[in-house]
């Protein structure tokens, strides 16, 4: 039974589909928290999951040139979010803070802009090429493989896919610890639920709009890095590519619905990977080539017949 | 004497891909600066427009569907009518919703006619496209053409290839380029006319204030898709152009969203969206600035890699046509924070019969 349906199924379906669920989830809680919060689709989101992935391999070349350590892609990451961040401030101070009183499809036109500005830079400065993020072949860790064989359900898992899922987890409890205890988390939520009234109750809107930033910044660098883990290498349109799987996971979810936009993200992966696996007879169930169609249908279907998502976000 | 060819050669390919592109700002204008629809798909309905006009009127292929030689206006015409479909179907699905829900589909949708081109290798050949495309004007030199009716009532095969002999190498290139030109001004004539008609008082109503419009009775949802649906088929109309211009498309790097797309909004919001006149002035300027700045970066680093001559000037040049988009990028921001009505922002235009 496992060695016939069990053994291909979990190793080369679920498990990457499991990994690519987080990926989408972690760049979806940023999309789900900007909507919400200030209320209009970020379309830059992907490129600055992409630049992110980018300052990260800038950290890893020069810290092995220069002092010849090399860092892991998570340590690496941690100068890439701070200026993940303080590329998303920068961006809202200048591009997106004009249009606060103006209709919202101004900033959604200026988003539009902001990904092609930001996409372009990173075309002139890195060039077009893909860049080697994690050299080497991954291979599936010995003691789960060995453990998991004993039992006779062999998995195999490599060491990243740990990372990615486990760096994931992690995210996700502190930012409920800050979504739920602190503050600024509950402030965060106040405001996606009404911005007048948080105003008047004393809440500084503004700075709300910064941790906004900071924390989908955060979770923008975290899903790029993890995405270039996973894929081993970066592509300047691996963030376009991420866009349309998030803004569908963030839908799906409910906009302004973090832990919804979590839940969106794991079944557009799912459905991703799940999509092509021979259900039906041999071949697989839909070609390979049309599964980045998967999130679209899904998000359409939602739109058609529940636009709030499966967890009733707020519907504009 | 060449020389003088040489430029009104690159005048005349400025106006012909300018055109193209005021034909695509013309169609954009219907959906955002008649009825505030905010699509981001452009690339994608054109490349439907293209692809249906390129299937239809190539020549046989064991590559890809074709070989039905239809008439050329015929096949335009169907590039528009699936086009529309398209944005019917998008219409039905997200126009009742708030703009950004429109612009995330649009630009799936876009993303979803680029993996069907793609993956579809039978019908489209897949990622390498399509080849030998009929231009207007030019295709008559085409042996397929001229040995049917009309052209063999005239003159027959060999008559036929010795007056195309007698012709210089572009005498196509001005029909072609005043066909363009004549299609943009007849577009142009048939928006002005809809602007100034009830259904474009009642669309400048809708935009301005959906609520009201709707308490007068007025079919909110029905109007946008009207508006969306006509302003698709007039970006097909755009991609069966642009495919013969080109002769040769294919899915990725023809209608790449970031060039195609963009380059349409810069050009609308700097000319000035709901403004017709306005739509094509940006089109003809944007596309000026855009194809003379590549002549310039180009002839410049040319003059710099003869300086230096251990600098490898191509790895710039490829660097520096992505620059050239951060800078475009840059100047619409610009352009939507200080000049959000554009060069000629819109005019209402006085109904007749009443005096002001």
């Amino acid at each position: 039974m496992w060695e016939t349906f069990g053994f291909e199924f979990v190793n080369f379906y679920l498990i990457p589909g499991l990994v690519l669920g987080c990926i989408y989830a972690l760049g979806a809680i940023g999309i789900t928290l900007t909507f919400s919060i200030l209320r209009f689709a970020n379309f830059a989101h992907g490129e600055v999951m992409m630049i992110g992935g980018y300052f990260t391999w800038t950290a890893m070349v020069l810290s092995n040139d220069l002092f010849g350590i090399p860092l892991h892609p998570i340590i690496a990451a941690i100068p890439a979010v701070m200026l993940a961040i303080a590329l998303f401030i920068l961006v809202d101070r200048y591009f997106y803070k004009p249009f606060r009183s103006a209709p919202a499809i101004r900033v959604v036109m200026a988003s539009f802009g902001m990904m092609l500005v930001i996409r372009s830079f990173v075309q002139a400065v890195w060039g077009p090429n893909q860049l080697t993020f994690v050299p080497g072949i991954a291979k599936p860790n010995e003691l789960v493989k060995n453990l998991t064989a004993s039992v006779d359900m062999m998995i195999l898992v490599p060491n990243k896919h740990f990372w990615i899922i486990a760096g994931t987890i992690v995210i996700m409890l502190a930012l409920s610890w800050l979504l739920t205890k602190t503050k600024i988390g509950k402030g965060m939520r106040a405001v996606s639920d009404s911005p007048e009234l948080a105003k008047v109750s004393g809440i500084d809107v503004e700075v709300i709009v910064k941790a906004t930033w900071c924390v989908g910044g955060f979770c923008a660098v975290a899903a790029g890095v993890f995405l270039a883990m996973d894929l081993q290498m970066l592509e300047t349109t691996m963030g376009f590519r991420m866009l349309l799987p998030m803004f569908a996971a963030a839908i799906l979810g409910g906009i302004g619905r973090p832990f919804g936009a979590v839940v969106g993200g794991l079944v557009i992966g799912l459905a991703e990977e799940l999509s092509v696996y021979p259900w039906l007879g041999d071949g697989s169930l839909i070609s390979p080539g049309y599964k980045t169609g998967v999130a679209f249908t899904i998000m359409v279907i939602m739109l058609v017949v529940r636009p709030s998502g499966l967890f009733k976000g707020r519907l504009f | 004497m060449d020389m003088l060819i040489g430029y009104s050669l690159y005048a005349i390919s400025l106006l012909t891909v300018g055109g193209i592109y005021a034909i695509l700002a013309l169609g954009l204008n219907i959906q955002w600066g008649y009825a505030g629809l905010f699509n981001v798909g452009i690339a994608g309905f054109a490349a439907i427009g293209a692809y249906t006009f390129a299937l239809m009127t190539t020549a046989p292929s064991s590559y890809h569907f074709g070989g039905l030689d239809l008439p050329l206006p015929l096949a335009i015409f169907c590039a528009m009518i699936l086009s529309g479909l398209v944005a019917f179907f998008i219409g039905l699905i997200c126009i009742r919703l708030r703009s950004d829900y429109l612009a995330i589909s649009t630009i799936g949708i876009a993303e979803i006619i680029k993996l069907f081109l793609k993956n579809e290798t039978e019908l489209t050949n897949g990622p390498r496209g399509i080849n030998k495309i009929p231009r207007v004007w030019e295709h008559l030199t085409e042996e397929r053409f001229y040995t049917k009716s009309p052209m063999s009532w005239f003159n027959d095969a060999q008559g036929w290839e010795q007056f195309f002999d007698s012709l210089p190498i572009w005498w196509w290139q001005p029909f072609f380029c005043a066909t363009i030109l004549l299609i943009v001004y007849v577009i142009y004539k048939l928006l002005e006319t809809a602007q100034r008609s009830p259904w474009g008082r009642m669309m400048t109503a809708i935009r301005e204030n959906e609520n009201a419009a709707h308490a007068a009775g007025k079919d909110v949802t029905r109007r946008r898709i009207e508006a969306f649906v006509i302003g698709a088929m007039v970006m097909g109309l755009a991609g069966a152009v642009l495919s013969q211009h080109l002769r040769l498309i294919d899915p990725t790097n023809t209608f790449d969203p970031s060039k195609m797309t963009f380059l349409v909004w810069v050009m609308l919001i700097a000319g000035g969206s709901g403004n017709n006149r306005g739509a094509i002035f940006g089109a003809f300027l944007v596309w000026t600035i855009w194809s003379a700045s590549e002549i310039f970066i180009n002839s410049g680093l040319h003059i710099f890699g003869e300086m230096i001559s251990s600098m490898d000037i191509s790895l710039l040049k490829t660097r520096a046509g992505y620059l050239r988009m951060v800078v475009i990028g840059l100047l619409l921001q610009y352009i939507l924070q200080k000049y959000p009505d554009g060069i000629m922002p819109e005019s209402r235009p006085v109904p007749s019969g009443i005096k002001l």
